[in-house]
C-alpha cells in the first residue's frame, strides 16, 4: 500500500507529463477495441457458422439459380437431417444506401435451421397466418423505427411482380431478436409461397440450400455426396461448410482482417513506441532520486520492481480507460450506418487488450527498471 | 519601422537558438516525430485504397457515353433488357453512328467463380458478353497480348487486371463454365478502368451457357455529344414499349463506386483523426519537455527585454518544423510501401471484383503533410503558451 502511495507520488510529480502518456496509450488502445468490433462486423458470420450445417450453390457461381425441386433429393442423401432454401430478393427500402438483405424462405423450416433467431409464438403463427407476412431482425427494425403491424414498401431491383410492377408490400408480423449478440439481426425475412406466386418470372427457382448434417465430423464426405447427386446435371452444384462458405464471401471483399491488424500494429508501434519512450524519459530524469532510494536501503530488486510498476500503473490507467472508451463509442454506433451486421466489441478482443497493456507495461518499464536496478549509489549520486 | 523588424529579428534569433539546441533533445524530439510519421503513414495508405477504386471508377466512364439499364435496376447486375428492347433503344434519336448502324452495345453481366491467387479462395469475377459494337463504343479498349476471341467460337479474352489477380488465366489456358472450357485468346487494357477485371466472351456465347435466352443486361451506347443526352432520355422514357432508365456513364460509375469510397474514406478518416490525437499527446509531452528544459533561458530572454510573442512563435516554429519532417517522412513512407501496390475488394454494387491500384496521389501527400502540421500547431502552441506566460522570476529560480 505505501508503495502504491509512492508510486502516484512519482506520477504525480509531472501531471502534465503524465496524464498525456495516459492519454496516448488511451487512444491506441481505444483504437483496438474499435477497430475490433469492424474486423468483427466484416468477417461477422465465421464464428458463428453452425458447424453442422452446409451451402449448396450452383457451381458456376452463387447468381445462378438452382430448382427447388433439388429440396427433396438433396434431403434423401445419406447423413443429411433437413434443407432449406434461400433466394437473394436485392430489393430497395426508400432508398438505394439503405442496404439490407431481403431474403424468401419457407417461414417453419427456416426458423428451425436457424435456433438462433428467436422468435415469439404468437408471431410465428401470424406469419404462417399471413401471405403477405414478413419478419425482420431487432436491428433492422429499430434502425428504420417500424413496429409489428406495419407495412413496408419493398422496391424490387430484380424481381418484379406480375406485370411488371416494381413495388412490393409486406405485412410486418414479427421481429425476431439474436440468441446470441453475434446473431444477425438486419435480416429481412418473407414468405416464399407469396414471392414465388407473385414474381414474373424464375417460377421454381431457388438461390442457394442451407443444409443441416447429423455428424459435422462427416461434413467434407456429405458435401462431395451431395454433389455427386447433381453431377452432370443441367444445374451442377458446388457444396461446401457454412463457415468455409461465409470465410470465402469475407475473403471477397479483401483481407479486411490482415489490412485491420497492419493498422492496429502501426497504431501500437508508433504511439506506443512514443508513450514508451516518454515513460523511460520520466524515470531517467530521476537517475538521482533512485540513488537516494538505495542509499536509503532499497534493495536493488526493490527499485525494479518500483519503477517497473510506476510503467504498469500509467499503462493499466490508460489502457483500460482506452478499452472502456473504445467499447462506450462502439455503442454509439456503426459508423457505415447499418451496412455491417453486426457491430459490437467481442470478448476476446477485451481480452487481448488486457494481455497488450500487460505486454506493453512490461516492455515500456523494463529497460529503464534494468538501469534503475544497475545503478551503482556512488555514481548514480555525483551526476 | 523599428517595431516590425525588431519583432521579427527576436522570432528569428529565439528560433535559431531553439533549433541549435534540437540535437541535445533528440530523444524526446526523435518520439515526436515518429509517432507523427505513423499516424501520416496509416492514413495516407488507408486513404490512397479509397483514391484507387476513385481512379479506376472515373478512367471507367467517358462523357459521351450512356448506360441503359431496366428501370429500378441499380447495377448492371440486376437489370435485363429484351433483344427486341435493344432494337427499340438503338433507334432512338442522338446516338452516334457508323456505317453498320448506331454505336449501341447490348451486354450480358454476370459472375463466374474463380481462385484469388493472394488468398486462394473463391472470387466473383465479372464475366461480360459482348457484341461487335463493344470495342467501338469504349474509345480506351485495346487488345496488348494474343488476339480477339472468333464471334461465336467459346472463346474469351480477359482484361489486364483479372489476369493479375485471378488464377488460372493466361492466354493458352482455359476458363471452365459449367460443363465447357473456354480458352483465353487474348489480354485486353481500358485506360485501368473497371473493365480490366472483366473476362469478355461473344454473347451469343454467354446466353445459352446462362439460360438467358435472347436477353441481355445493359446497353452501352456513345452518344453524338455529351449535351445530346436529354433527348435520347427523353426519347426512351416516353416511349411505351420501354421501361427503362438511361444514365450518363459518369453519373452510373461514380453511384457505383459511392458505398465503398465512403466506407473506406469514413474509417480512414476515423482511424487517423483519432490516431492524430494520439500524436499529439505525443507532440504536447514533447514539446513541454522541450519548453520546460530551457524554462530559465527563455525567462532570461524575456528578462533581457525579449517580449513573448516572438518566444511564443519560436516555440510553434519547432513543433511545426518537427510535424513537418515528421509528416514528410510518413507519406514518403506509404507512397514506397503502397502507391501502384494491386489489389481486388468485391464491390457489392454489382456483387463482383474490381482489381484497383492504391493511388498515393500528390494531392494526398499534401493532405497528410497539411494533417501533420495541424498535429505540430496544437502539439506546440499550449507550450508555447506556457512558455510565454510563465513569470520571468518564478522561472528564473527554476533548477
Amino acid at each position: 500500500m505505501k508503495y502504491l502511495y509512492l508510486l502516484w507520488s512519482n506520477l504525480r510529480r509531472k501531471k502534465m507529463r503524465s496524464v498525456l502518456t495516459v492519454l496516448s496509450i488511451l487512444v491506441a488502445f481505444m483504437l483496438f477495441a474499435y477497430l475490433g468490433a469492424i474486423r468483427q462486423g466484416f468477417s461477422q458470420g465465421i464464428d458463428v457458422a453452425g458447424l453442422d450445417r452446409l451451402i449448396v450453390r450452383h457451381k458456376v457461381s452463387l447468381i445462378q439459380p438452382l430448382p427447388v425441386a433439388y429440396e427433396s433429393r438433396i434431403e434423401q442423401v445419406e447423413g443429411v437431417v433437413d434443407a432449406i432454401h434461400q433466394s437473394w430478393f436485392g430489393g430497395v427500402y426508400q432508398k438505394p444506401t439503405n442496404f439490407f438483405p431481403q431474403m424468401p424462405v419457407e417461414p417453419e423450416e427456416y426458423l428451425a435451421m436457424y435456433p438462433e433467431m428467436v422468435l415469439s409464438d404468437d408471431e410465428r403463427k401470424a406469419w404462417l397466418a399471413t401471405r403477405s407476412g414478413a419478419i425482420a431482425g431487432r436491428g433492422i427494425a429499430d434502425r428504420f423505427g417500424w413496429k409489428v403491424g406495419d407495412r413496408i414498401p419493398i422496391n424490387a431491383t430484380i424481381w418484379t411482380r406480375k406485370g411488371g410492377e416494381q413495388a412490393w408490400e409486406f405485412d410486418l408480423v414479427g421481429i425476431y431478436e439474436g440468441a446470441e449478440q453475434s446473431t444477425d439481426t438486419t435480416l429481412f425475412l418473407f414468405r416464399y409461397d407469396f414471392f414465388d406466386e407473385s414474381r414474373q418470372f424464375g417460377q421454381g427457382q431457388v438461390g442457394w440450400y442451407t443444409v443441416r448434417i447429423a455428424d459435422p465430423a462427416r461434413s467434407a464426405e456429405i458435401a462431395a455426396a451431395v454433389d455427386e447427386v447433381f453431377a452432370n446435371s443441367q444445374y451442377e452444384t458446388k457444396t461446401e461448410a457454412e463457415g468455409a462458405f461465409v470465410q470465402g464471401f469475407a475473403d471477397q471483399i479483401g483481407d479486411v482482417s490482415t489490412i485491420i491488424m497492419a493498422i492496429v500494429a502501426a497504431v501500437f508501434f508508433t504511439i506506443l513506441l512514443v508513450a514508451g519512450n516518454t515513460m523511460a524519459y520520466a524515470v531517467r530524469e530521476r537517475t538521482n532520486e533512485l540513488a537516494v532510494l538505495k542509499a536509503l536501503g532499497f534493495t536493488d530488486r526493490g527499485v525494479l520492481g518500483l519503477v517497473l510498476g510506476e510503467c504498469a500503473l500509467l499503462t493499466a490507467i490508460g489502457g483500460g480507460l482506452g478499452l472502456l472508451f473504445g467499447w462506450l463509442l462502439v455503442g454509439m454506433g456503426d459508423p457505415t450506418n447499418g451496412s455491417l451486421p453486426v457491430f459490437f466489441v467481442p470478448n476476446r478482443v477485451l481480452t487481448a487488450g488486457i494481455v497488450l497493456i500487460a505486454v506493453m507495461a512490461f516492455l515500456a518499464g523494463i529497460l529503464p527498471a534494468l538501469q534503475a536496478q544497475r545503478l551503482q549509489i556512488a555514481d548514480a549520486l555525483r551526476r | 519601422m523599428a517595431g516590425p523588424f525588431n519583432w521579427l529579428s527576436q522570432i528569428l534569433s529565439i528560433s535559431l537558438f531553439n533549433l541549435r539546441t534540437l540535437p541535445q533533445r533528440l530523444g524526446s524530439s526523435g518520439t515526436a516525430v515518429f509517432g507523427i510519421a505513423g499516424v501520416v503513414a496509416v492514413m495516407v495508405s488507408v486513404l490512397s485504397i479509397a483514391e484507387g477504386i476513385l481512379r479506376t471508377m472515373q478512367n471507367s466512364a467517358s462523357p459521351d457515353n450512356v448506360i441503359v439499364l431496366r428501370s429500378g435496376a441499380t447495377s448492371e447486375m440486376m437489370s435485363w433488357v429484351l433483344g427486341d428492347d435493344v432494337r427499340v433503344i438503338a433507334e432512338a434519336p442522338g446516338l452516334a453512328r457508323d456505317a453498320d448502324g448506331a454505336l449501341a452495345s447490348p451486354e450480358l453481366f454476370v459472375i463466374v467463380t474463380l481462385q484469388k491467387k493472394s488468398t486462394g479462395t473463391d472470387a466473383n469475377v465479372p464475366l461480360r458478353g459482348i457484341t461487335r459494337t463493344a470495342p467501338l463504343v469504349r474509345d480506351n479498349f485495346e487488345l496488348v497480348e494474343g488476339r480477339m476471341f472468333e464471334w461465336g467460337r467459346n472463346e474469351v479474352v480477359i482484361g489486364r487486371g483479372a489476369q493479375l489477380e485471378f488464377a488460372g488465366l493466361e492466354i493458352g489456358s482455359s476458363l471452365s463454365v459449367g460443363k465447357e472450357e473456354w480458352p483465353v485468346v487474348g489480354v485486353f487494357e481500358a485506360d485501368g478502368g473497371l473493365a480490366e477485371t472483366e473476362i469478355w466472351v461473344d454473347a451469343l456465347v454467354l446466353q445459352p451457357a446462362y439460360q438467358r435466352g435472347n436477353s441481355y443486361q445493359a446497353v452501352y451506347a456513345k452518344l453524338e455529344s455529351p449535351d445530346a443526352f436529354p433527348a435520347f432520355k427523353d426519347a426512351l422514357t416516353s416511349d411505351p414499349r420501354l421501361t427503362v432508365s438511361p444514365m450518363r456513364e459518369t453519373e452510373y460509375y461514380a453511384e457505383q463506386s459511392a458505398v465503398l469510397y465512403n466506407l473506406i474514406t469514413g474509417l480512414g478518416t476515423l482511424v487517423a483523426v483519432i490516431m492524430g490525437l494520439g500524436a499529439v499527446f505525443g507532440a504536447l509531452n514533447t514539446m513541454y519537455t522541450a519548453v520546460s528544459a530551457r524554462a530559465r533561458e527563455i525567462a532570461t530572454l524575456r528578462a533581457l527585454g525579449f517580449h513573448s510573442g516572438p518566444v511564443i512563435v519560436s516555440v510553434l516554429t519547432e513543433s511545426l518544423l518537427l510535424a513537418l519532417v515528421g509528416g514528410s517522412i510518413g507519406a514518403v513512407l506509404a507512397w514506397l510501401a503502397f502507391d501502384g501496390f494491386r489489389a481486388a475488394t468485391l464491390n457489392w454494387a454489382s456483387f463482383s471484383q474490381v482489381a484497383f491500384a492504391f493511388e498515393v496521389s500528390p494531392a494526398l501527400l499534401a493532405r497528410g503533410i497539411i494533417f501533420a502540421l495541424v498535429i505540430g500547431l496544437v502539439g506546440g502552441l499550449f507550450p508555447a503558451v506556457r512558455a510565454a506566460r510563465q513569470p520571468v522570476s518564478e522561472a528564473l529560480r527554476e533548477q
